[in-house]
């Protein structure tokens, strides 16, 4: 039974959506997604995992939010397939590349037959185990639209999702790697001044997925975003994410090592100032043997803003030889910044090698001195510290070229600021 | 470097070794003492507690003070966030307040203490007279000498060496007899660091507690020996609720300690404590811990339910606090000695073993609250399961904006024997200011493999392998320990993990 205060917030947002039509095997998997959402209500602030984030902005019927001003264009010049998405509807045109099957939800909303139906929901209802999403229970009861992506081949040219800025969009992407197949996308941009964003993303035995992430630096964004993945046996999920600014911004990523020798990886680099709050939350599932994980997160804070780090690794009993890694780490830059973390491991196997770290400190006046000593102006001398800070983030980008183009941006970015 | 000193630890290492040998498996301290009791009726009502502070001889404002707390209580929810799993508590199925019959005219000496007690405690190798008093260490130099007070079930059975350490204006004496002597400090600081009402557990403490240790270092005084308080539960279905109260005041030093033991029964028992410690300017307290309350058997029968909360307030500028914890008993245990950093200057340290193993869960660890400027915190723990057991760090370290130039590290490692148990870690880290540096650093990992062989290699078996190993593993806390416990904590340590090989 859901409380007075829960039931109360549910009704107003549910009653502000109107699900879009849909028959047969989507239809059923939204019916799925809004009954979990009826059990588990929208989160609170008493909610464990809501703790450190006031999620208010995202729990309201109205957004509240103006469409934001998107500037980001890191991979510009890049040989991309590029998707569109212009205020919650997905566009592409010509085809894709050879080895990926695109489409988007929408076109196949009323279609019997889709590979995407074993997927859509699936995921999430298994991640939504055991602390409930309900935001993205909410996405895939209500998604407006997504894209669907196959890849049968290893394939080179990227996957480009660019964001125009919308209102209120609710995006659910799948993404299926089929056996030995491979494939990177790259996102940029803001969805919406509030976006709600899932993606669902499969990999099978010896699949790899590739994924980087630029959210920024729009200082208005309201961000919600899921990251479901499942990994088959020896198979790969390098997903790194750059957040400049905005002002709420909550990336969960939850993922399930099935498979042994499976690897996942995921990492953020985020840089905010003021009003700014970012959250990374994440849930690494070890369910196979000699699987490795590592969660590499970095944050910078000025200027009164709070950085938020909520990291688990689950070893299921029977999960031998793992290997798992996470760390936590922020730079406050001043005095009112605020850096909340909460690293936890829940290990039931005895073959392990887990740990994590955490440290939160002021930049390193000797180092700042040294350069300072060598003629280097402050502010200068402070965004190589801050870089320097934020390359171990950046590292997980396994991709030479790609990673310099993060980098570059994020170099540029700073110098502006 | 003396020849006696070799001797000594050579002696520790084969006792080690030995306590793993001679026992079965089995706790050490299962025996029940088969006395005379006198019990209040069973459940908890306003009523009772009105006859607890009636058996206590207590003023009305202490009896106000428990009504109050009774009153929260009642409208208060168990809490279920720690990562323990036991059956629903059933709180009018317990006795609330049980004492031996013959202490019904509180003795005036311990010479008039009933034999059957007396016998308990030195079986308990707790002899209650005023001796020197140092397990292992054979013959006690003079100078190092234990005051004890012994609770047995609800009352406090008696204190010892108390008329030297009034001698030094240390006061040393059960709560109930504090509360009657010095109602000034107890009315000041009782409750003053940990509220009524702050938790499920310490609210329902502070309605029935019903005896417990208090203790008074005035200013500029080093108690001369120290301190140390048996907890002894005996009588069946019968919670134990004491509460625990020491002022450190400016300047002065103490170092206490606390043991304790369960009869082996079926049926789980319940023990709910409070701890508070107050520490004015430059003061300093050494908290030290062995909680051997009875586990449960190896099928997870029985065994006690420790739900306790222990906090010191650091209102003093420099003052200093450590507490050191061996947790190697209970069925479940719910326990986060933290400190209050509130004086500038002031620091906490938190060391802890916990062994959980066959069916026995722990979710423990602590909590630093940094308020002052430069205070320092330092938590070390080590957790080790075994068997089917369940062990949880779950800890906080909190830096206000005020607390400029906080510093805290926190090391917290996990060692898993066996394949069906559990290892987890929760911290909670909430940074508010960039002049603290916070440093968080965990591990999980088996015992290793070289070294069980290394020792194997040697001609040990393997149990006394993984005790070595392990407590090599512990060391670290193990050497915060005062020589009194460590030796006991290693044994323990041995004792605790005995069966979960192969």
């Amino acid at each position: 039974m859901l409380p007075e205060s829960k039931k109360t917030d549910l009704d107003q947002r549910l009653g502000a959506l109107t699900m879009p039509e849909s028959t047969g095997w989507l239809q059923s998997a939204r019916e799925a997604a809004r009954e979990r959402l009826s059990v588990s209500g929208l989160p609170a602030r008493r909610d464990e995992y809501w703790r450190y984030t006031d999620p208010k902005a995202f729990v309201q019927a109205a957004p509240g939010v103006v469409a934001t001003e998107n500037t980001t264009e890191v991979f510009a010049d890049l040989e991309a397939f590029v998707i569109t998405v212009e205020n919650g509807v997905v566009s592409f045109t010509g085809d894709a590349p050879a080895g990926l099957e695109i489409s988007t939800l929408a076109s196949v909303a009323t279609t019997d037959i889709h590979w995407a139906r074993e997927v859509y929901g699936a995921l999430e209802a298994a991640g939504s185990q055991p602390v409930v999403r309900p935001l993205a229970s909410l996405n895939t009861a209500y998604a407006q639209d997504g894209v669907l992506i196959r890849a049968t081949a290893p394939v080179e040219t990227p996957v480009v999702i660019r964001y125009a800025p919308g209102e209120d969009p609710i995006l659910h992407h799948v993404i299926r790697v089929t056996a030995n197949a491979s494939m990177t996308l790259l996102e940029v941009g803001t969805p919406g001044g509030r976006g709600n964003t899932v993606a669902e993303v499969e990999v099978a035995d010896g699949g790899a997925f590739h994924h980087i992430r630029v959210q920024g630096p729009d200082d208005a964004r309201h961000a919600n975003t899921h990251t479901f993945a499942a990994l088959g046996e020896a198979s790969t999920i390098k997903s790194f994410t750059l957040s400049a600014n905005g002002a709420l911004t909550r990336n969960e990523a939850v993922i399930t090592l099935t498979g042994d020798d499976a690897i996942a990886h995921v990492a953020g680099a985020a840089f905010g100032k003021g009003d700014f709050h970012h959250d990374d939350t994440v849930f690494v599932t070890h369910d196979a043997e000699r699987c490795e994980s590592r969660q590499v997160f970095k944050k910078v804070l000025r200027d009164g803003a709070t950085g938020v780090f909520q990291g688990k690794i689950l070893v299921k009993e029977g999960a031998q030889k793992t290997d798992g890694y996470q760390i936590s780490q922020s730079l406050l830059l001043d005095d009112d910044s605020v850096f909340l973390a909460k690293p936890e491991l829940e290990i039931y196997a005895d073959d392990v090698a887990c740990s994590h770290g955490s440290t939160t400190g002021a930049i390193d006046e000797t180092a700042l001195f040294y350069l300072r000593s060598r003629g280097v102006p402050k502010r200068v001398a402070t965004d190589l510290l801050v870089l320097s800070f934020l390359a171990e983030a950046l590292d997980e980008i396994e991709d030479d070229d790609l990673r310099e183009r993060v980098s570059d941006y994020l170099a540029d970015w700073l110098a502006q600021q | 470097m003396s020849l006696d000193e070799v001797q000594v630890k050579d002696g520790v290492d084969a006792e080690t070794v030995e306590a793993v040998k001679s026992l079965s498996g089995t706790y050490k301290h299962g025996w029940d003492t088969d006395i005379e009791m006198e019990y209040a009726p069973k459940g908890l009502s306003e009523d009772i507690v009105r006859l607890i502070s009636e058996k206590n001889d207590e003023p009305e404002w202490m009896l106000e003070w428990r009504l109050a707390a009774y009153r929260r209580w009642v409208q208060m929810e168990e809490p279920t966030w720690a990562m323990v799993d036991y059956p629903k508590i059933d709180f009018q199925d317990q006795y609330y307040y049980a004492r031996p019959a013959s202490m019904t005219e509180k003795p005036k000496s311990l010479d008039e203490v009933d034999p059957k007690l007396l016998e308990t405690y030195n079986k308990l190798g707790i002899p209650l007279k005023e001796q020197a008093l140092l397990a292992g260490v054979e013959p006690a130099p003079e100078d190092r000498k234990v005051a004890v007070d012994a609770v047995f079930d609800s009352v406090s059975v008696g204190t010892t060496f108390q008329a030297e350490l009034a001698k030094a204006g240390v006061i040393f004496c059960s709560i109930s007899e504090a509360i009657k002597e010095h109602p000034e400090l107890v009315k000041k600081y009782l409750g003053s660091v940990i509220p009524q009402s702050d938790n499920y557990y310490a609210t329902l403490n502070s309605a029935v507690f019903s005896d417990g240790s208090f203790v008074y270092i005035p200013k500029g005084v080093r108690c001369p020996m120290e301190l140390s308080t048996y907890f002894r539960i005996n009588a069946e279905n019968t919670g134990q609720f004491e509460r625990t109260l020491i002022i450190a005041d400016e300047g002065s030093y103490v170092s206490y300690l606390e043991g304790c033991t369960a009869p082996q029964r079926d049926v789980a028992q319940l023990h709910a404590a409070c701890v508070e410690l107050v520490l004015l300017d430059d003061a300093e307290i050494k908290y030290s811990t062995v909680q051997n309350w009875f586990p449960g058997d190896e099928n997870g029968k029985g065994g006690i339910y420790n739900f306790v909360t222990k906090r010191a307030d650091c209102r003093g500028a420099r003052s200093k606090v450590m507490w050191t914890q061996v947790e190697t008993g209970s069925a479940v245990t719910w326990k986060y000695p933290s400190c209050i950093l509130r004086g500038d200057d002031s620091q906490g340290e938190f060391y802890s073993i916990a062994i959980a193993n066959n069916y026995q869960q722990a979710d423990t660890g602590t909590k630093m609250v940094h308020l002052g400027k430069n205070t320092k915190s330092r938590i070390v723990s080590k957790g080790i399961s075994a068997g089917k057991a369940q062990n949880t760090y779950r800890g906080l370290v909190s830096m206000h904006p005020k607390a400029k130039n906080g510093r805290n590290y926190t090391q917290c490692d996990s060692l898993l024997i066996g394949d069906k148990c559990g290892a987890h870690t929760v911290p909670y880290i909430e940074v508010k200011n960039n002049s603290s540096r916070v440093e968080h650093e965990a591990t999980t990992s088996k015992v290793d493999d070289d070294q069980l062989f290394y020792c194997r290699s040697r001609g040990m078996d393997e149990e006394e392998a993984v005790a070595l190993v392990v407590n090599g593993f512990c060391k670290e806390v193990l050497q915060a320990l005062p020589m009194e416990f460590a030796m006991e904590a290693q044994q323990l340590v041995a004792i605790s993990l005995e069966g979960s090989v192969g």
